[in-house]
């Protein structure tokens, strides 16, 4: 399947700076996002899987521009011939034809657009988050929550909105009467159809979904995992759907990627990496999912020790110290991206072996 | 199988400002010898306060109002159990964490921040087995005596060491004083004449104020530096302390125990909270959500940990968990329960491969599997407000075959094969 790219992310960076001493300097960095490149085509739902701390929720919000990149470029749209002429051109070594690069990114790089473009974009892109409580404010109404992005957008008349947002909530399984009543009043479920309502209200072409279900309980998850199904059908909505629930995510996604300590280890169609997963990182992982039946009898791969510290993560592959087929040129240097069988993209040096 | 604890019609209300919330709706269940056995369903459905019912701390407003909760621990109580709802709290203070220790949902908040990790661990050792602490410092003391050369070193371990043996021996008497009216009220439990009923209050009166008194053991650790001879406890414990860790595969333990819970990770901080609970190697370990905070791999260390264990040294656990699939994984026989009421009770295979109850249903129909082809089914609406539940069986708004007689009468619990047990009327009929 070839389709264009809604998204395409080349080598994004993003660190957090630590703080310290007397005045304050600069330490250290906790190096969130190191290095990521990312393509997310149009239309379908790119499941982002890894361990808390790996970086998935910090790439999300760097696409999104709530975050701001340390280096790297995010092309949003954009046609692909376009984006490779732009990248050859920073590559190549004369410095007239990078000047005229960085003069080509300026109107295509998301990472440094403000002002009236940058409020383009947000109408393009939207956000559910994970926890509903907190994402909605307990002063507002329901109506103004899921009107608010139309008016700060002025997309619609202020004469329209209360329409539009009956519209809305028609969309998300929700009623006019719970236009006047506040975000306490509802359960889980009902507010996290409210945030996807909000989210929608701009038409967006792209949602960022914060792990939307992990706060949920297990019927009501399935109920909102249907609707966001529907949603992206209907709509042709493009969704990057970050959580570390692995079922879910098969579910949901048509490819999945896996992140490690700010680092993408491999990236699949669902079905090739449930079957025939590359990485040993995603293999621990799959076989680390509970499976509710009781005769599986499947073997487990129990990984030993923890997620390393994003500060100082582990020199070459960020995985050896944990991984069991670690051997020499692992600790050496470090894996890239390369392409393998049934449509993989890993980064092991040893996926042939194992 | 044998039973070890058994609650019957167990119910709890926590008054609020809104109104009774009726949080136990007549919960039945027991956990077997030797088993593990798990409580299954969605937040709110009253399996935290099934458990904390079982220790006697559910918070404050929280209140137990009806059923019984029977212990089987010790062989001569095996045919009628004692019913811990009618015990006094001190009775409540000495098992928890002895006999029944449990491991809480979240390791970073049950842990204290300000407490060192081998303090913490140590804690119900020094509470449980102070007994068996005194005598091994005494026998240390013993063998360090006969070895030293100074005089003065000498004096101050034979000082020690008399002074442990004196609180051994008034430790010893308070220990046998307790047993004797524990067994008394125990023989009482069911006499109802008067004359009996006026020796058990007293015998309550009287256990409650008991206490491990002795003059000169005060008044020595009222003493400026004479009362730094307990210090020399600290050590074996802290021995113990490093033991226990080693043996839950705790790299490191010497520098763990010196630390403090912020030191760690997540993982780690929960294999603290386990070893603080397998501390006085319980009887009964009731795991309330062990893993729900941790990531997949982690999760996986440490159901790997409490499984090993329960081949070792635990005899069984009582697991808590919304994951479906946790329980198929860990679990021998399980409950599902929903709204304060048990629905079904089965062996993990009979309930996943043979599920009864039309929630259990719903509920594993609503989970996505790995092979997983159409969409999710649901289960329509949302877990019910217990301030006001549903008349009848709980469940029947929601419920896909209810029937007129579902919503005025709650359904008795029968048992549709050996074992597997259901409340619901659709089972009935044919019983």
């Amino acid at each position: 399947m070839m389709s264009t790219n809604l998204i395409d992310i080349r080598k994004l960076v993003k660190y957090y700076p630590i703080k310290g001493g007397v005045f304050r300097h600069h330490v250290a960095d906790v190096k969130a996002v190191d290095g990521i490149d990312l393509k997310i085509r149009k239309g379908e739902c790119l499941g982002l899987v890894g361990e808390s701390g790996c970086g998935k929720t910090t790439l999300g919000k760097t696409i999104l521009r709530l975050h701001d990149s340390t280096a790297g470029r995010i092309y949003f749209d954009q046609p692909a011939e376009k984006i490779e002429e732009v990248e050859r051109l920073l590559e190549s070594e004369q410095p007239e034809q990078r000047r005229r690069a960085v003069l080509d990114l300026k109107s295509m790089d998301i990472t440094s657009v403000g002002g009236r473009r940058l409020l383009e974009l947000r109408q393009k892109v939207q956000i559910v988050f994970q926890d509903p409580s907190n994402s909605l404010s307990p002063r507002m109404l329901i109506k103004h929550i899921v009107s608010e992005p139309l008016v700060a957008q002025k997309l619609v008349k202020p004469r329209e909105v209360d329409d539009r947002v009956l519209q809305l909530l028609g969309i998300v399984g929700m009623a006019k009467e719970h236009m006047m009543r506040y975000p306490h009043e509802f359960s889980g479920g009902q507010r996290q159809r409210i945030a996807i309502a909000r989210a929608l209200a701009t038409n967006p072409q792209f949602i960022l979904m914060d792990e939307p279900t992990s706060a949920l309980d297990v019927s009501v998850q399935a109920q909102i995992l249907n609707l966001l199904k529907q949603l992206q059908n209907e709509l042709q909505l493009t969704y990057l759907f970050v959580t570390h629930h692995l079922l879910v995510v098969k579910y949901m996604a048509n490819r999945i990627a896996v992140m490690y300590l700010g680092k993408i280890v491999e990236v699949g169609e669902t079905k090739e990496i449930f079957e025939n997963p590359l990485h040993p990182y995603t293999k621990a992982l799959l076989s680390a999912i509970p499976i509710p039946d009781p005769d599986t009898g499947r073997e487990r791969i129990i990984l030993t020790g923890d997620v390393p510290n994003p500060v100082n993560p582990p020199k070459a592959c960020r995985f050896h110290p944990r991984c069991s087929y670690a051997k020499d040129i692992c600790r050496q240097r470090e894996p890239v991206l390369e392409s393998a069988d049934g449509g993989h993209v890993v980064a092991c040096h040893r996926w042939r072996e194992i | 199988m044998e039973k070890l604890l058994e609650t019957q019609e167990l119910y709890t209300d926590f008054n609020t400002f809104e109104g009774v919330v009726k949080a136990l709706n007549g919960v039945s269940v027991h956990v077997n010898q030797g088993e593990t056995y798990g409580l299954v369903g969605e937040s709110g459905c009253g399996k935290s306060v099934t458990v904390r019912s079982m220790m006697r701390i559910v918070q404050s407003p929280g209140k137990i109002v009806g059923g019984k909760i029977l212990l089987f621990f010790r062989e001569e109580d095996r045919s009628r159990g004692i019913d811990i709802l009618t015990r006094s709290e001190t009775y409540m203070t000495s098992m928890r964490g002895d006999d029944i220790s449990m491991i809480f949902q979240e390791a970073s908040t049950s842990l204290n921040p300000v407490l060192s990790i081998g303090y913490q661990v140590g804690e119900s050792f020094n509470f449980h087995r102070r007994g068996q602490i005194l005598k091994e410092t005494v026998a240390e003391l013993e063998r360090e005596i006969s070895n030293t050369k100074f005089f003065l070193a000498k004096a101050w371990k034979t000082l020690q060491r008399s002074l442990f043996k004196r609180e051994l021996r008034v430790l010893n008497q308070y220990e046998s004083q307790i047993d004797t009216t524990d067994d008394e009220l125990y023989r009482l439990e069911n006499e109802r004449e008067t004359a009996s009923l006026r020796r058990k209050a007293l015998l309550r009166r009287r256990r409650d104020h008991l206490r491990e008194t002795d003059v000169l053991i005060q008044f020595v650790k009222r003493v400026p530096f004479l009362a730094l001879y307990a210090r020399r406890l600290d050590r074996t414990v802290r021995a113990q302390v490093v033991e226990l860790l080693r043996s839950l595969g705790v790299s490191n333990p010497e520098r763990i125990a010196a630390g403090y819970p912020h030191e760690l990770s997540g993982g780690m901080q929960q294999r603290i909270v386990i070893a603080i609970a397998l501390a006085c190697n319980p009887i009964l370990l009731i795991a309330d959500e062990p893993t729900s905070n941790l990531d997949v791999t982690i999760q996986a260390q440490i159901v790997d940990l409490i499984k090993s264990l329960k081949q070792t040294t635990i005899s069984s656990v009582l697991f808590i968990t919304h994951d479906l699939g946790l329980v198929a994984e860990v679990c021998d026989r399980a409950s599902v329960m929903y709204a304060g009421d048990v629905a079904e009770t089965a062996s993990v295979r009979d309930l996943f491969h043979n599920p009864l109850h039309p929630y259990t249903q719903g509920l594993l129909r609503s989970v996505p599997k790995i092979q997983q082809a159409d969409t999710l089914n649901t289960i329509p609406g949302v877990v019910p407000n217990l301030i006001h539940p549903p008349s009848g069986c709980r469940f029947h708004p929601r419920c896909p075959h209810a029937m007129d007689i579902c919503a005025k009468e709650k359904p008795p619990t029968i048992e549709f094969a050996p074992g597997h047990t259901v409340a619901c009327y659709l089972y009935t009929e044919n019983k």
